[in-house]
């Protein structure tokens, strides 16, 4: 399919992306890697008047190291952000997460801040950033604020951010001495998951300390599975343990019943596939 | 008779195509522009079943850069009908199908209307701008409830929705005995579907038609150009000499495009209408709901057998989904199954069924198979019940009931004569690479130890018949046309050497296979042959290509056109030389006297000694050049094993393939690399059926898989390191010994796949899993049966 016709602006700056959204007014749309927004421009399913891209934006492309924390340009593709040995070393979740995404071409154009920002229930960016407890820096017309990734997705497909506000970067605290795991559950390996659970486990005293497992697609945004945590705190690290806690894996979510699966089938998975990524991240 | 060298023959040649496939060099029809061309765009249905109240393009044509708009009302005394080649029955309900729908619709995606353009874009814009009233209606989707008593009709001008039954009898035939006699010690009773699935060829159709002064030029991303070209004549009424059909580069077909398409006529019709070029391309959307949709019927199979394992009967009844209207062929698809239900197995008494019916869908046509694989399914799914209810080795079973090599030439229950194979050889050796023994011991080690992860081994001992076909066959199927294929062979004064073949090939390689041929035949390089093929001003005569005929029929064909030019070149070659033309051997690529070799003469100096006519035989005419027609006699038949091994997540249902293996018999090889490539893809497109595919419609006849997104092929990343291998047992039939192989790997892969997910389930009760055998489908299987069985599995 064809888009309906639209303005295209490529502005070299965050401020410049910020005026520009403001005076496209309500049908201005941002263009980050286009993974998501084209195929809905081509279905004709959204037809913004202007769009502004924000790939002529160095400075919104990189990681690097700030204190206690990553940060990562919300232009860097799914591919950088899997291979860069920062978040290798410091995020790991983060990268074997954006390694899964799509295929090779996916991965060399869409983006971490484009991800988060489109907020797909079935995508796998929003459900690391929820278990690495990111925050997210947003700038508009009135500066800079910075916003929790607990407090970022409220919907489907709805984020905090405003309609005149850019995603500039993302502030991944800095972890070591967790191990982490995701297990992605699809049909085909292109495919969105069905359902995804990421899990980190910090050990403490050959038993499990404290964990975060995060899910994928169980409700209209990334959810921690908080029943599941606390389950697991002072846990036994060995498999019968851990499955016997994954019981309560899927209290507090809301899957849906599609053409991919059932909501009982995806409760079903997550309870199976938390005590693989569980047992993984936890070293068992 | 010379014997040919065998030197290209037989070798893996790189092919000559793929530089250009590969890279795209080469003019795809989209690719393709005209002085003049303007834009096409079709609206089409949102509705399964609705009434067109009316429908107004008024608006449309006020919009930017669009030169016309029309909808079926305005075109309705001209656009004619649709064409079905394949009515088998007398009775059939066969209804009219306009290109573009007049009254009524009846599948979501039906063409409304079409807006023409200068620019594509426009034409879509201007889309939107049409207004269509609907008066939307029920549809009817269940193929029970379509035949049920008082079931809403597709065409209730036609008072039923069944379309034909098509009945075939052995006792009835004279083939074999009543099904109803046979014993019946053991009996198996099963019902499979065979789900919808839609072909995904990678290049969308797209036609142009330039209406010229009135002498017509298609180009089109069709399989079947010269068909083509026969229907446009038929339907539009403009003589056959004024149209020429040319299908440029095909990316892919797969049975997806032999058809003759409503868009094809409707662009036809605005090109006439406007008197300028006009192109429509299809977006992939447009692809999934309105291009053609393969397989989907209702399988009842029974299975008789004695306790030792001797099959002594099979009845099917089929329930045929021909969509809401009849497709070029699709009547025939099922009933090209009939035949194969027996598939390598001898036994007395076969009755098979068929039900055509409507529904308010897609249409129904040929995809890759078209009705083999369903046959094939059955009856090895069945095979597989079989060895399960009498304790016996899936194998075993099998080995007491084929055809063994020295009863060959046989005569088939169903009444076709198999002229040649050796289904131990081909089984014998896939076991083997297989480790068929060492992961039947680790299956019980799993079984034993209540693995959550279980493995299967399914198995899949096929024939198929194809090398579409001998003529009076179709004849008496009432297919509409012949089977025969031809091919001219030119020798140019240079001693290159164009052939002209009237196959369609849209990825399968005929370029490079023809080439090889021609090299061994007139002993000229492989480099030094032009194969010319799909435009009906070159290649003026064929039937194209689909059936996997192209080389067990068209490669007959060339090569009698080959040794028809040999002849004519060995008239000439003893003339050069002084001597008689039964003193030359061919041989080592050129004509040699007899005991003194050096005295030889190639077939290019007889071309350039033609060419001068300086000085010939008496009584020759001044060329090389040779046609020729070859009707087959008979089918062709590979046949092979393959052998599928598979784990079963017992706890999430995801399946995975661990080892697959395709051992085929497509009798003497022309390219092995070709032959791989093609094994390769079919397998693919066999396991997708059994994991992957399959379109959706919800209840109110919406398509809801209209896209890759919830239509998943499988791609390289999910498919097996694919283990093929081959026996060799030339078909007898004609000179060649080559059989087809395009549809094999798709008609045998399925049910190795499904055979092997049920073979690891036996030990939870699981007798069946219905495809596509996804993940939640194996679950719930597994939890259907119960909870508490040894081995702690729940």
């Amino acid at each position: 399919m064809i888009p309906v016709a639209f303005d295209y602006q490529r502005p070299t700056t965050v401020d410049e992306a910020v005026a520009a959204l403001a005076g496209g007014g309500e049908d201005a749309k941002v263009l980050a890697g286009g993974q998501s927004l084209i195929p809905v421009l081509r279905l004709r399913l959204s037809a913004p008047s202007v769009l502004v891209d924000l790939g002529g934006i160095e400075q919104l492309r990189g990681v690097r190291e700030e204190g206690d924390a990553l940060v990562i340009g919300a232009m860097t593709t799914h591919d950088e952000v899997a291979g860069s040995p920062l978040v290798r070393r410091f995020a790991p979740l983060l990268a074997t997460m954006a390694a899964t995404i799509g295929d090779r071409q996916v991965r060399h154009r869409g983006t971490l801040g484009g991800s988060l920002s489109h907020a797909d229930p079935a995508a796998d960016l929003p459900a690391a950033a929820a278990a690495l407890e990111a925050r997210y820096v947003l700038a508009g017309p009135t500066g800079r604020r910075v916003v929790p990734a607990a407090g970022f997705a409220l919907g489907l497909f709805t984020t905090a951010l405003a309609e005149d506000e850019v995603l500039v970067e993302v502030q991944v605290p800095k972890l070591e001495g967790w191990g982490s795991h995701y297990e992605k559950f699809h049909r085909v390996v292109q495919a969105w998951a069905i359902v995804g659970v990421a899990a980190m486990v910090r050990r403490e005293d050959g038993a499990i300390g404290s964990a975060r497992v995060t899910l994928t697609n169980m409700g209209p945004t990334a959810l921690r599975a908080t029943a599941l945590e606390q389950a697991l705190a002072g846990c036994a690290a060995d498999r019968a343990a851990i499955e016997e806690a994954c019981a309560v894996a899927a209290e507090g979510t809301s899957p849906i019943d599609d053409l991919t699966a059932s909501a009982e089938y995806r409760r079903h998975l997550v309870r199976v596939l938390a005590g693989r990524a569980v047992a993984a991240a936890a070293g068992v | 008779m010379t014997v040919t060298d065998d030197r290209e023959v037989g070798a893996a040649r790189r092919r000559k195509e793929d530089a250009r496939l590969i890279t795209g060099r080469t003019r795809w029809t989209d690719n393709l522009t005209l002085p003049g061309l303007l834009h096409m765009a079709i609206l089409r249905s949102p509705y399964a079943s609705a009434r067109i109240v009316s429908v107004d393009t008024s608006a449309a044509l006020s919009r930017p850069n669009v030169v016309a708009a029309f909808s079926g009302a305005d075109v309705a005394d001209v656009q004619g009908s649709l064409p079905c080649a394949w009515p088998v029955t007398e009775d059939i309900v066969h209804p009219d199908r306009p290109p573009l729908a007049v009254d009524m619709v009846r599948h979501h995606g039906e063409a409304v209307a079409v807006v023409v353009a200068r620019d594509r874009a426009s034409a879509m814009d201007a889309l939107e701008a049409i207004e269509v009233d609907y008066e939307p209606l029920t549809p009817v989707l269940d193929l029970e409830e379509a035949l049920a008593d008082g079931a809403i009709l597709v065409h209730p001008d036609k008072g039923t929705n069944l379309s034909y039954t098509w009945v075939f009898d052995s006792a009835a035939a004279g083939t074999g005995t009543d099904v109803a006699t046979v014993d019946a010690e053991v009996v198996i009773e099963r019902r499979y579907v065979q789900q919808r699935l839609i072909p995904a060829f990678m290049e969308p159709r797209s036609v142009i038609v330039d209406p010229g002064a009135g002498d017509y030029t298609i180009w089109s991303s069709t399989q079947i150009p010269h068909i083509l070209r026969v229907f446009y004549a038929l339907i539009t009424g403009v003589p056959e000499h004024k149209i020429r059909v040319i299908a440029p580069d095909v990316g892919g077909g797969f049975g997806g495009k032999l058809h003759v398409t409503p868009e094809e006529l409707i662009t036809f019709m605005a090109a006439r209408r406007i008197g300028r070029p006009v192109k429509y391309t299809e977006t992939r959307s447009e692809t999934m709901l309105a291009g053609h949709h393969g397989r989907d019927m209702i399988q009842d199979v029974r299975l008789t057998a004695r306790r030792d394992g001797t099959v002594t009967g099979m009845s099917v009844k089929l329930i045929a989904n021909m969509g809401a209207y009849l497709g070029l062929v699709g009547p025939g698809t099922p009933i090209l199954g009939a035949f194969m239900y027996n598939g390598i197995y001898k036994f007395a008494a076969y009755r098979f069924e068929c039900n055509g019916v409507f529904t308010n869908t897609t249409l129904t046509d040929p995809y890759r198979g078209a009705g083999r694989p369903e046959a094939t399914y059955a009856i090895e799914r069945a095979m597989d019940e079989l060895a399960v209810e009498l304790g016996l080795d899936p194998i075993e079973v099998r080995r007491r009931n084929w055809i063994k090599k020295e009863e060959f030439p046989f005569t088939t229950v169903a009444g076709l004569v198999y002229d040649s194979g050796d289904y131990d050889a081909a089984t014998d050796k896939a076991l083997m690479l297989l480790g068929y023994d060492e992961l039947r011991k680790e299956q019980e080690a799993r079984r034993a130890s209540g693995d959550p992860v279980q493995l299967g081994i399914g198995t899949s001992t096929y024939t198929e018949m194809c090398g579409l076909a001998p003529s009076r066959i179709l004849g008496a199927l009432r297919y509409a046309a012949g089977g025969w294929e031809t091919a001219s062979v030119r020798v140019l004064p240079t001693g290159k050497v164009e052939v002209v073949t009237g196959v369609s090939p849209h990825g399968q390689g005929h370029e490079t296979a023809w080439s090889q041929i021609v090299a061994d035949e007139l002993g000229v390089a492989f480099d030094d042959v032009e194969v010319l093929h799909g435009d009906t001003r070159t290649s003026h005569k064929g039937l194209d290509t689909y059936g996997s005929r192209s080389l067990a029929v068209g490669g007959i064909a060339l090569v009698e056109a080959c040794r028809k030019v040999r002849d004519k070149a060995r008239t000439v070659a003893a003339h050069m030389l002084e001597c008689s033309p039964d003193d030359l051997e061919f041989t080592g690529g050129a004509f040699r006297v007899r005991g003194t070799p050096d005295a030889a003469k190639t077939v290019a100096d007889a071309a350039f000694a033609v060419f001068a006519a300086h000085d010939l035989p008496d009584g020759i005419e001044p060329t090389l050049d040779a046609d020729a027609t070859f009707d087959p006699e008979t089918f062709s038949f590979p046949h092979g094993t393959h052998l599928c091994a598979v784990e079963v997540d017992t706890q999430t249902g995801h399946v995975s393939i661990r080892k697959y293996v395709a051992v085929d018999d497509v009798g003497k090889v022309i390219n092995p690399t070709i032959v791989e490539g093609q094994v390769h893809g079919g397998v693919a497109q066999g396991i997708a059926q059994a994991l992957h595919e399959e379109a959706v419609y919800d209840e109110s006849g919406t398509l809801v898989t209209g896209s890759f997104v919830d239509y998943t092929p499988p791609t390289a990343a999910d498919l097996p390191d694919i283990v093929t291998d081959r026996t060799e047992t030339p078909a007898t039939t004609h000179p060649l010994g080559v059989k087809g192989v395009g549809e094999a790997g798709t008609i045998a892969s399925t049910p190795a796949v499904v055979n092997a997910i049920v073979d690891a389930l036996r030990p939870y009760g699981i007798s069946d899993v219905p495809m596509p055998c996804t993940p939640e489908r194996v679950w719930r299987a597994i939890r259907a049966v119960g909870t508490e069985t040894e081995g702690g599995r729940s």
